[in-house]
């Protein structure tokens, strides 16, 4: 769904709201699925990303996202040199993703301490982005909504649990998806909902013994 | 959720609110913003779009490619005025804010970056000779936006998507339902204005020379914002258009998607692939880009899974 402020906008810094504004929605999801700044990430490039990224300032806005910047922010310009300071490594290359995947496509594959994740996302017009797939599960992430992503114990009745945890504080579940590894293995679930969930609810469910880890999302254009 | 422009007049009619109020309230219920908060984004929009063309028009610096830059100074201080004053402040207006752009400025992508110079170009030009208040101009941004969404929804708005029709067009579309609807038209004769738009970019390719948002962007830009008063001013005095708007903009998601890969922002087609656009990519460094605009095709043809989904 499109809302009002994804037409009359992003505020962004030019040039492109696919290559430029998208790919640092891309690079700021990586890093807020990762639980912060990576300190090395692994950057594909695929189609017209690698294509003309050069010109449209694609890595620059890509780097910007993973350091945490939002499209609109002025400091992406020089996030370059800010991720030098910083100590973030990123090494980009090109990547064929085949035919189907979307011409603004990108893999990332982001390392922050001992957490390693593998993330595929698309930029698909007017800044707005789709990520994919999260470490092989399938999603259709858009970050319009405020997301939180959690990997738990594929068992009965875990989808209710937390979907329930998250009602009982009196906030509105949008969307829920699941996908999963295999019967009775892990399932990686993403609950869209209408307003942030608070620390406290995250730190509730990050603390059941069936909850592998839990992320946090931002609604991307607030 | 809006689905046609025909669900938007009936819906807000039904209601008996305005087109711009029914999309105001529809932001509220599906986002839980308070009205006062949108209004108030609004005008921060309205404020980086003025920032966004002042900046172009001052700045005389080309951009990192040295495509763009300088233009829109130049049109505004020694264009003929063939149609008087305000006619070249406008088109100087739509180039200035791809300028900005081109440097990595601050801009409002309305509804894409490509196309961010066409929106503001025409409201901005046109307020002042209207006596268009600051709190009507924040009512007619939510037409352009109920718009924008629709065709979003419908078609598309991204060159990669559907062509320049889908960028360039959808603003110009923007732009002439929001003037229509501040001058006075109903809902029809909105309608009309969106459907003549379109209907007159139709097809238009996304054929940027070198893959960067510069030539021919800017320039479009400037057109478009023309075709959008052009659309608004016949649609005002009641000329019709006997294909219904919803129609109208389901050709263009059509023609989109059937439109060749090579002309949906690669820049392996039309102006990006002529000899001269080649020799601009070379410079630029470009060498991969090159290699396949000389082969004259690329991988993806033929692929399917593209624009908003």
């Amino acid at each position: 769904m499109t809302t009002l402020f994804d037409i009359l906008g992003p505020r962004m810094v030019g040039p492109s709201s696919s290559h430029t504004a998208g790919a640092c929605r891309l690079g700021y999801v990586a890093q807020a699925i990762l639980g912060g700044m990576p300190d090395r990430a692994v950057v594909g490039l695929h189609g017209s990303f690698a294509m003309t990224g050069e010109g449209h300032g694609t890595r620059i806005a890509i780097t910007g996202g993973l350091l945490g910047h939002t499209p609109d922010d002025e400091r992406l310009r020089g996030a370059e040199r800010e991720a030098t300071e910083k100590g973030l490594e990123i090494e980009f290359s090109t990547v064929d993703l085949g035919d189907d995947a979307h011409p603004n496509s990108a893999v990332f594959e982001v390392v922050r301490g001992a957490e390693r994740i593998a993330i595929t996302g698309c930029s698909i017009g007017g800044g707005q982005i789709r990520v994919l797939e999260i470490d092989g599960f399938a999603v259709d992430l858009s970050g319009s909504l405020p997301t939180i992503v959690v990997v738990a114990d594929d068992v009965p009745g875990t989808v209710a649990r937390i979907t329930g945890l998250i009602a009982e504080r009196g906030l509105n579940v949008a969307t829920v998806r699941v996908d999963r590894t295999g019967r009775g293995e892990r399932a990686l679930m993403t609950i869209e909902t209408d307003e942030d969930v608070p620390v406290t609810v995250l730190e509730e469910l990050a603390a059941q013994s069936w909850v592998h880890w839990i992320r946090n999302v931002h609604r991307l254009n607030a | 959720m809006i689905r046609s422009f025909a669900e938007w007049f009936e819906q807000a009619e039904a209601a008996g609110v305005s087109l711009a109020e029914f999309v105001e309230r529809r932001e509220v219920k599906e986002t839980g913003v308070p009205r006062e908060a949108i209004r108030k984004r609004i005008e921060d929009t309205l404020t980086v779009m003025r920032g966004a063309v002042a900046e172009g028009l001052a700045e005389s610096a080309t951009s990192p490619s040295g495509l763009t830059g300088g233009r829109s100074g130049r049109l505004a201080a020694d264009g003929p005025r063939l149609l008087g004053d305000d006619f070249t402040t406008m088109l100087s207006r739509a180039i200035a804010t791809l300028e900005t752009n081109a440097r990595m400025g601050l801009i409002m992508a309305t509804p894409t970056a490509g196309a961010a110079g066409v929106v503001p170009a025409v409201l901005l030009t046109l307020a002042p000779l209207r006596g268009w208040s600051e709190e009507r101009l924040v009512d007619a941004m939510l037409v352009a936006g109920g718009t924008g969404i629709i065709i979003a929804d419908r078609a598309s708005i991204a060159g990669a998507g559907g062509g320049c029709q889908a960028e360039t067009g959808s603003a110009a579309a923007m732009a002439s339902a929001a003037v229509t609807w501040l001058e006075g038209g109903d809902s029809q004769q909105v309608g009309t204005a969106v459907a003549l738009t379109i209907q007159g970019m139709l097809g238009l390719i996304c054929d940027p020379v070198a893959g960067l948002v510069e030539i021919p962007c800017a320039y479009r830009n400037a057109s478009a914002a023309v075709n959008a008063v052009a659309s608004a001013e016949m649609a005002l005095a009641g000329l019709d258009f006997p294909i219904p708007v919803d129609q109208v903009v389901d050709v263009m998601g059509d023609v989109g998607t059937k439109m060749d890969v090579r002309f949906r922002e690669t820049a392996l087609g039309g102006l990006a692939a002529t000899p001269a656009g080649q020799e601009i990519a070379a410079q630029a460094g470009m060498t991969e880009l090159v290699q396949l605009q000389r082969k004259g095709r690329t991988k993806g043809e033929g692929s399917a899974r593209f624009g908003p989904s």
